[in-house]
């Protein structure tokens, strides 16, 4: 089927390539696709592009970009953009340490989902979640659950402060804090990885389109890490 | 390495240069200049690339001491400035002599100026840009604003070309009074609001609330109505649009917004007019103006080619 979309302009030097308004893997792998096509043509005057859940936004110098030629690589590309295929490669494993001091809302979100703690960290770490786009700040990636059981709804107040590596839920959504931020997400662990670190080759951990899966380590396991290999 | 050392920081002095762009699908926030226009003609005027990073001043001006001899150049707000105890003009290149002090004083208008300094500053990009962000504390010095004490790294003086400009220049765009008009284009997404909402956003004036910084401007003003929900999948939050929460009081993204979010957006700032909204403050009104895209690039294409005559090219 020939993907539905539009492209409407954004100001003068923006243009925004929308595909069907819903959460959707299929949808969210067309707009991945098209971006890495736009990347990929590297046509003069383009500044950015940035996939998001549904939707491709690209950023342009309207004095130096051809924009005839822009709106027909955007025509093309979300057209023939083939439909994602699963991806091949295997998962993003992230260690958890769940509960206690950096799962404070652990017990809360077991409590609304009707189980024991231990089965939200299993039903949490079971799963395989898509990372639909990067925003809200550097390397903060959106996942979404299917599994609507823990799907508990953010804290009216947000926290404060937020550590890094906090792993917290907030409806249908998972996220790991890349930066210590005020957060209004329910927080079940946290993991020692840095979700963010300018200076690294790779400065995310995650990118939209991943597939990531946690796995629960203890706390001595945390405070030791990385592991001795 | 030489340096300028902080005597005084003024109020929110941060190095800027022309933004940490190609990072956003990571997240990555662009920062860089409010006045996108002054902030390149002061590079120009001391002889450094367009690019180079400068300090944005911000409502009260620092104080700085030099170890060498340095030109500088000053755009932007409009700023009493010594040197020593030389009253020096802005828009021009000025040389500050070993050990000398550069001085802001009363400002008269405007909310943001400009230093460029020869040689540009010495600190290492981060993600390709020295550009701040102070919310995630990336790129500038420490990824903060200058503060009492610092010494700031300066670039290595190279001789690519002597500065040209000894007499003042005009600035390429006039300083705003405190009710600026701005010209928007309608979209990305028009089609979430009510029929009369564009009605309503020309009605205005809109004045800039207190909570307002460098990632956007809180808009006091006549509520834009929805059609539906607040709410949207999140998208991109281009620089100049005008996202309405709930509250149907639009927030105009500034140099420092988020990459994406969630609110419908009804308008954009046309690019040429970001140099007038860069130069507003807390307090300050705004009336926008539709406009149309033919009218945008005319806009544009006159800001450029008048920034290249005071450039020199």
């Amino acid at each position: 089927m020939n993907p539905i979309f539009r492209i409407v302009p954004a100001g003068d030097s923006a243009l925004v390539v929308e595909f069907e308004p819903r959460i959707d893997p299929v949808v969210n792998g067309r707009a991945i696709a098209l971006a890495e096509v736009v990347a990929d043509a590297r046509m003069r005057g383009v500044r950015d592009v940035v996939p998001t859940y549904r939707s491709v936004a690209v950023y342009f110098d309207p004095l130096r970009t051809d924009y005839d030629s822009l709106i027909a690589l955007l025509e093309r590309g979300a057209t023939d953009a083939p439909d994602p295929q699963s991806s091949t490669t295997a998962p993003i494993r992230i260690p958890v340490c769940y509960g206690g001091e950096f799962g404070p809302d652990l017990s809360d979100v077991a409590a609304f989902a009707s189980m024991t703690p231990a089965d939200v960290i299993e039903l949490h770490s079971d799963t395989e979640y898509r990372v639909f786009m990067l925003g809200f700040v550097a390397g903060f990636a959106y996942m979404g659950i299917d599994d609507d059981r823990i799907a508990m709804p953010r804290h009216a107040t947000p926290r404060v402060r937020v550590p890094i590596g906090t792993v917290g839920v907030a409806g249908v959504q998972t996220g790991v804090y890349p930066a210590e931020t005020p957060g209004g997400w329910r927080l079940v662990g946290r993991t020692p990885l840095k979700p963010f670190d300018a200076d690294r080759a790779q400065p995310c951990l995650m990118k939209a389109g991943d597939r990531i899966r946690f796995y629960p380590i203890t706390r001595q396991e945390y405070d030791a890490w990385p592991p001795a290999r | 390495m030489a340096a300028c050392e902080v005597i005084k920081p003024g109020m929110l002095t941060t190095v800027q240069d022309a933004g940490r762009w190609g990072h956003q699908a990571h997240g990555v926030p662009v920062a860089g200049p409010m006045d996108p226009v002054s902030f390149r003609l002061a590079n120009a005027l001391v002889g450094n690339a367009s690019t180079d990073a400068a300090l944005e001043i911000t409502l009260i001006g620092p104080e700085l001491e030099f170890d060498d001899e340095r030109f500088v150049a000053i755009t932007g707000a409009a700023f009493d400035v010594r040197i020593d105890s030389w009253e020096v003009p802005m828009y021009a290149c000025v040389p500050v002599p070993p050990g000398g002090r550069i001085r802001f004083g009363r400002r008269q208008r405007g909310a943001r100026a400009y230093l460029a300094i020869e040689g540009g500053i010495g600190i290492a990009p981060t993600l390709g840009s020295q550009a701040t962000h102070v919310i995630s504390a990336m790129g500038g010095l420490q990824g903060r604003a200058l503060k009492a004490g610092d010494r700031l790294p300066l670039g290595r003086k190279i001789a690519k070309r002597a500065p040209t400009k000894t007499l003042p220049v005009a600035p390429v765009v006039p300083l705003p009074s405190t009710h600026a008009r701005l010209r928007v284009l309608p979209g990305p997404q028009l089609d979430l609001f009510a029929s009369n909402a564009l009605d309503v956003l020309q009605s205005g004036p809109y004045v800039i609330a207190h909570n307002s910084d460098r990632m956007g401007f809180r808009l006091e003003g006549p509520r834009l109505p929805h059609v539906g929900s607040a709410d949207i999948i999140s998208d991109a939050t281009p620089l100049g649009v005008l996202q309405v929460p709930a509250s149907g009081l639009p927030i105009l993204l500034m140099a420092d917004r988020q990459t994406t979010g969630g609110y419908p957006k009804i308008a954009t700032l046309i690019t040429a007019d970001l140099a007038i909204a860069g130069q507003l403050a807390p307090g300050d009104a705004i009336s926008f103006s539709v406009c149309t895209p033919r009218e945008a690039m005319a806009a544009l294409i006159a800001q450029e080619r008048a920034l290249r005559r005071a450039e020199g090219d």
